[in-house]
């Protein structure tokens, strides 16, 4: 809570920031459009003019704030398509494109998760997997997953899978390797000292693994399903560009066909909010089970 | 009655020791290979997959340096040599998956449009993005230092942000900065900035209280305990974020090529082929943006390795 204060300073002044910016970048238009009606302008008109563009180059904060709450709750309540009216979510409303988005990312989550904890196991276990299986797990990182998203789509397009499980297939792809990394961690992180002690027990492997290793390695795995929940999700706005329908991926995408800079940064503001909602729903369910695990 | 016991506590452990170690992972295969028997292809891959993986088990057992660096080649000439069979075999069409044969012969045949599409992507968009966001990160950190007021705002907002889906703001960038390369490098300059910006600002408090109070009974001035303390002991984390950095560099000058882009560059070739069907092509694409992301990568490790040849973690 030390930290409150400046938090809110810092966001002050970037706040501060954007509306200087806005307003010099908007400026020019209005110029133009002053000149081209043969006037001229000076900043007393230009100054609130330029907050209230319809197609700003960069748009004033409290443009974006209403942007969004007419997108979300004043579609779905009053808008023909929403919920109320309609009994499903409107398309053109960003809560089902985020609904979808979402769905995928834990999709792909859950998959890439799962497999990195799988794969991590049989790393630890077995020799012949962690030297043939980890410098190829690392060197896959560096190749940008992006390059191959569209293609994975319209690949599996052709052979009949369509819908969410492409796109959870780049979301697990991009989550599975902090999961690796962490959880290989995890899992040698107990010592010579309790290793040890499991063997004069005559602990077999799979009661080591339940009993030491994988309790030992919750704080490591909670660690890196945070890093992997933010990935998986860039992973499905990503694959979401190259497939039309529905997502946010897709509304970036014809936000910026249209230029409809406004809608843009709304689709970003959603974007922030599901990324930060995620990420604190993995951190609320890491304090509750280290606090039963009496880890902290 | 005990013998019984411990004759069923026994079987268990050996049950799942046999699961855990590598012969039950070898009888697995096998049973799978006698199940699946039932087309000689599938046989004939699962032949090669056990031969190349009891290969790897020997020499990992051996131990060794040459032979453990042998393992993880061995390791992908497999998954390759596994591919191209399975293309060849169940002749599945050029336009669902190309065989590494047809993607090398592509590669060689088309190394000039590879060549401007690198130039383009890589040299133009990521590395000149690359190099004025990790300047700015570094320069900011260094500035935030000073002020323990600003380091407590400006971290937590930092750590937010990098964790947000910041390859959004490549549309708008794009409009901005217009289709050439420059919007490419003002994407990659806001994706690095972050990263490495925090763990700047971490490396930069990482010299102890002990090394600092040598520094002021030397009566050094701020930039020579900078310069000769605080830059050198932040180098480990700062290497940290520019490895991190390399990807997302790599990434973000892909991704804004789909938002627009001119007539080359990887990731408009990317979409274009893709479109076209000529997948060999985008297969030699991402083999270029997987050798450059890789050697991109490897540079930064071997700097990383010069500048900070005194930390534990780069002892052999």
């Amino acid at each position: 809570m030390r930290s409150f204060g400046p938090v809110l300073v810092v966001l002050g002044v970037i706040l501060a920031i954007w509306y200087a910016a806005a307003v010099l970048m908007n400026a020019q238009w209005e110029r133009d459009q002053a000149s081209r009606a043969g006037a001229v302008i000076g900043w007393a008109e230009i100054l609130p003019a330029t907050l209230r563009q319809e197609r700003p180059v960069l748009p004033a904060p409290h443009q974006v704030a209403a942007e969004f709450w007419a997108l979300t709750w004043g579609e779905e309540v009053s808008g023909r398509r929403g919920i109320v009216r309609s009994g499903s979510l409107s398309n053109r409303g960003l809560v089902l494109h985020a609904w979808v988005t979402l769905s995928a990312t834990m999709l792909g989550f859950v998959i890439g998760a799962g497999f990195g904890i799988l794969l991590a196991v049989g790393i630890v276990h077995n020799r012949a997997m962690d030297a043939s299986v980890m410098p190829w797990a690392i060197a896959s990182q560096t190749i940008p997953i992006v390059a191959i998203a569209p293609m994975i789509i319209v690949v599996l397009n052709s052979i009949g899978v369509s819908g969410l499980v492409p796109k959870a297939i780049i979301a697990a792809y991009l989550s599975f390797f902090p999961v690796v990394v962490g959880m290989v961690k995890g899992l040698r992180s107990p010592d010579a000292m309790q290793l040890d002690l499991l063997r004069t027990y005559n602990a077999t492997a799979l009661q080591g693994l339940w009993k030491l290793r994988l309790p030992a390695a919750m704080p490591f795995l909670f660690a890196s399903l945070k890093v992997g929940v933010a990935a998986s999700f860039v992973g499905t706005i990503v694959a979401e560009l190259p497939l039309g329908g529905a997502g946010l991926g897709t509304r970036l995408l014809a936000g910026s066909y249209y230029g409809q800079t406004i809608q843009i940064w709304a689709t970003l503001v959603m974007a922030s909010l599901l990324a930060a909602a995620m990420v604190a729903v993995v951190g609320g369910i890491q304090a509750r089970v280290l606090t039963r695990m009496g880890m902290r | 009655m005990s013998r019984t016991a411990s004759g069923t506590a026994d079987i268990t452990r050996r049950a799942s020791d046999f699961l855990f170690g590598l012969d039950g992972l070898i009888a697995l295969i096998a049973g799978a290979l006698v199940v699946l028997a039932w087309d000689w292809r599938v046989t004939v891959l699962l032949a090669l997959w056990l031969g190349a993986w009891l290969v790897n088990n020997g020499l990992s057992r051996l131990g060794g340096r040459w032979r453990m660096r042998l393992v993880p080649v061995i390791f992908g000439l497999t998954i390759l040599a596994l591919w191209e069979m399975t293309v060849t075999m169940f002749a599945v069409p050029s336009v669902i998956l190309p065989g590494p044969l047809a993607i090398a012969a592509r590669f060689a045949s088309s190394l000039d449009v590879l060549w401007a599409d690198f130039v383009q992507t890589f040299v133009k968009g990521a590395l000149s993005g690359y190099a004025m966001g990790c300047g700015a990160a570094v320069l900011t950190a260094i500035a935030v230092d000073r002020s323990a007021f600003l380091q407590r705002g400006l971290l937590p907002v930092g750590n937010f942000v990098a964790a947000l889906p910041v390859v959004g703001i490549a549309p708008i960038l794009v409009m901005w900065f217009g289709f050439d390369w420059q919007s490419k490098a003002a994407v990659v300059v806001v994706m690095v900035f972050f990263p490495v910006l925090v763990n700047t600002v971490a490396g930069l408090q990482a010299s102890d209280r002990m090394q600092r109070d040598l520094m002021a009974t030397y009566s050094a001035s701020y930039a020579q305990a900078l310069f000769k303390l605080r830059l050198p002991a932040a180098m480990p984390f700062i290497f940290n974020g520019l490895k991190i950095a390399t990807t997302l560099a790599m990434i973000g000058a892909i991704v804004a090529e789909f938002f627009g882009s001119p007539t080359q560059g990887m990731g408009f070739r990317i979409s274009t082929e893709v479109g076209r069907l000529g997948l060999d092509m985008v297969w030699a694409e991402i083999a270029v943006a997987a050798i450059a992301g890789s050697a991109f990568y490897g540079v930064v490790a071997v700097i990383e390795r010069r500048v900070t040849f005194w930390h534990p973690s780069q002892r052999r």
